[in-house]
């Protein structure tokens, strides 16, 4: 085993009392207990890995195509290779997860799910999931969130959730996942949490990423099938982490494939206005494990910042944590701005249109390039960029007959 | 020097009655007024203080005490600042403890804490998202000082998990009476009787006379009396809170308010 990848019995990974772990208010432990039995039973169990493959495949549309990208490679000089998770139903890496915790849902007799969202993402795959399997949902979404991802929130509703708006603390999906939490302590006993990313108390990261290590898995086939060699490097964009560990987790034992996470540089990293946790924050504990956080002196969480909804989050999986601590992963942050050039890259030289976080990944990978030259790096392309039309419409100044975006490198 | 809870849940044992526990946090409506505030409810009849730690995301609190917590931060509290309050309360001869949220504390350094709320003369530490089995180094710390461990069982507490935290528990054990956040609730709940029956039964093997304090949702001494029936210590929280936001910009309306419901619960707790 890679070190730092497998959690111990109590969630630690890369050693007792390192990352990871269980800090969480006594009322949820029983549900936690409850949890990671479902999960670990389900897990061996022929019947339930039967079903969600089954989903996955004839509902979710996975497993999704390694994509050759010859005009960026040639714009890089290094062989590009997408992981196409945008063409994923609902959009996104995120619906693997819903339908692996939603069924899982259903096998515990609980009757509705509750979710936090930060770019929509999360809370429409599990609303679609909850509509899909006929389970109740209500989506928690920072108010700042539902104003920038407003075509998200209409999804969510048209398929049936209530999307709950959060007014406290930096109405963002911190305070989303807060609200959340709330809601599960007093509905417990008939509500399934379906975290949306690989963070949180544990089993929530050894849970997701064993429902989203699909990516990797996959790309790790396909990758071998098409090159006949594994790439020299992998690359996501991390936020919580998800997509990331996702992709991780089938290249974790080959120490020849490079592993790179590009986390939000915002306005840059030195400005204090940024989303890079692993690059610049400190050992703390935030949303009941212990991982790097944005925090002020006194531990007081400092509120993130991202032109991408989905990648502003002041903490991050406790995964990738002990993989950064252990070497295994480096962690580089992606500002805004190179992100958003990378957006219109991508549009511009694969007629595919990105989402914003995916585009992190994007512009770290050719950053990378330049010293990879030649060589094979693998990306995550983890959602499509519909939702962020209205982000790239300000940002680009389009919209109107004759605009254009700004010259890209 | 540091006086544990016991002292105070003996002597209302002593006295026949169940004891009053009040909360506010810390820097609320500011630091100075928070020590007013707290005090004053020692004067009107507290038996102990839980002084809250104001914290960015607590996952725990309803809508009345985050306002409250959210206040204190927007004044730019400090942990310090909250040190400093318990000093100014524990002068009082009141047991007084930190309720906090774990990170702060291990930003600041676990030890250290331990120690800084030692000098302050504060009694120890509530711990809502910390529960025994992830606390090794608080424990340590605590048990190096003598300092009281109040650990947090619930209604969907496991009896093996009852037994398990109320084993660690020093000074009391804290039964939160419903599944939900804090917050002033019409009805006591009917969860809290039974909890605080298998929470004793616990404690009859583990850890013979440890009290037990129930919380969450007592806001009148009508409710307080009958938590009272069955349990060592009544703990009160968002009335308080409340009773300050009530009266925004008017401390001596406010410090009415506190010393008018304190006497209301601690006759509750006499009934």
């Amino acid at each position: 085993m890679t070190q730092g990848f497998e959690a111990d019995v109590h969630g630690w990974y890369g050693g007792a009392g390192s990352f990871g772990g269980r800090f969480m208010p006594e009322a949820l432990i029983a549900a936690l207990d409850e949890l990671e039995v479902a999960w670990q039973k389900s897990m061996v169990d022929p019947t339930f890995v039967h079903e969600f493959e089954g989903l996955l495949q004839n509902y979710a549309g996975v497993p999704s195509m390694l994509y050759e990208a010859h005009r960026l490679s040639d714009h890089s000089g290094a062989r590009i290779l997408l992981k196409r998770e945008d063409l994923n139903h609902t959009g996104a890496h995120k619906i693997r997860n819903v339908l692996g915790q939603a069924l899982l849902t259903k096998r515990m007799g609980k009757t509705r799910v509750i979710a936090e969202t930060g770019a929509g993402q999360h809370g429409v795959a599990s609303a679609t999931a909850a509509a899909y399997l006929g389970l109740d949902c209500t989506v928690y979404m920072g108010e700042v969130d539902t104003e920038r991802q407003a075509l998200n929130v209409a999804r969510m509703q048209l398929l049936g959730a209530e999307v709950v708006s959060v007014k406290s603390g930096s109405r963002t999906l911190k305070d989303a996942i807060n609200e959340a939490l709330r809601d599960w302590v007093a509905s417990v006993d008939h509500t399934a949490y379906l975290f949306g990313t690989a963070a949180g108390p544990h089993p929530f990261p050894s849970l997701v990423m064993s429902f989203v290590r699909g990516i990797g898995d996959e790309a790790r086939r396909q990758c071998l099938e098409l090159t006949g060699g594994l790439p020299d490097a992998i690359a996501a964009c991390v936020g919580g982490g998800s997509n990331a560990i996702g992709l991780f987790a089938g290249f974790l034992e080959d120490p020849e494939v490079a592993i790179y996470g590009f986390e939000a540089g915002g306005d840059g990293v030195d400005t204090g206005r940024h989303a890079a946790t692993i690059f610049a924050g400190s050992v703390g504990v935030l949303h009941g494990s212990r991982t790097y956080v944005l925090q002020d002196d006194d531990g007081q969480t400092v509120e993130s910042h991202s032109i991408s909804a989905g990648l502003d989050y002041p903490g991050v999986g406790p995964q990738h944590a002990a993989l950064a601590a252990s070497g295994r992963a480096t962690y580089l942050p992606v500002t805004d701005t190179a992100a958003m050039d990378a957006m219109a890259l991508l549009a511009r030289t694969e007629g595919i249109i990105p989402a914003i976080e995916s585009a992190h990944a994007i512009a770290g990978a050719l950053e990378v390039a330049k010293e990879r030259q030649g060589e094979t790096i693998l990306i995550n392309l983890s959602g499509r960029g519909d939702k962020d039309m209205g982000t790239a419409l300000d940002y680009f100044g389009l919209g109107t007959a004759g605009a254009t975006t700004r010259e890209t490198k | 020097m540091s006086t544990s809870v016991s002292v105070a849940y003996d002597k209302a044992r002593a006295d026949g009655r169940a004891a009053l526990v009040g909360y506010l946090p810390a820097g609320f409506p500011t630091v100075e007024g928070g020590i007013d505030a707290l005090t004053t409810m020692v004067d009107a009849g507290c038996d102990i203080i839980e002084i809250g730690l104001p914290y960015s995301d607590p996952v725990m609190d309803g809508p009345t005490i985050q306002a409250a917590a959210q206040q204190a931060l927007d004044g730019g509290i400090r942990t310090t600042d909250v040190l400093r309050t318990v000093e100014a309360v524990a002068a009082t001869g009141v047991p007084t403890l930190i309720m906090t949220y774990w990170n702060p504390v291990e930003r600041y350094g676990v030890d250290r804490f331990a120690q800084d709320l030692y000098d302050a003369g504060g009694a120890g530490l509530i711990t809502p998202d910390l529960t025994p089995d992830f606390a090794p180094e608080w424990i340590t710390a605590a048990d190096a000082r003598d300092l009281d461990k109040v650990f947090l069982v619930a209604p969907s507490s496991t009896d093996e998990r009852i037994a398990m935290t109320t084993a660690a528990c020093r000074g009391f054990v804290y039964a939160t009476a419903v599944m939900g956040v804090t917050g002033a609730r019409d009805a006591t709940s009917d969860l809290a009787g039974p909890l605080v029956a298998r929470t004793k039964a616990a404690i009859e093997v583990s850890a013979p006379g440890l009290p037990v304090g129930v919380g969450l949702g007592v806001s009148n001494g009508a409710q307080a009396a009958e938590v009272a029936s069955y349990a060592d210590g009544v703990i009160v929280g968002s009335a308080f809170v409340r009773a300050l936001l009530d009266h925004p910009g008017d401390a001596d309306a406010g410090r009415r308010a506190l010393t008018a419901l304190t006497e209301d619960l601690a006759r509750g707790v006499r009934a």
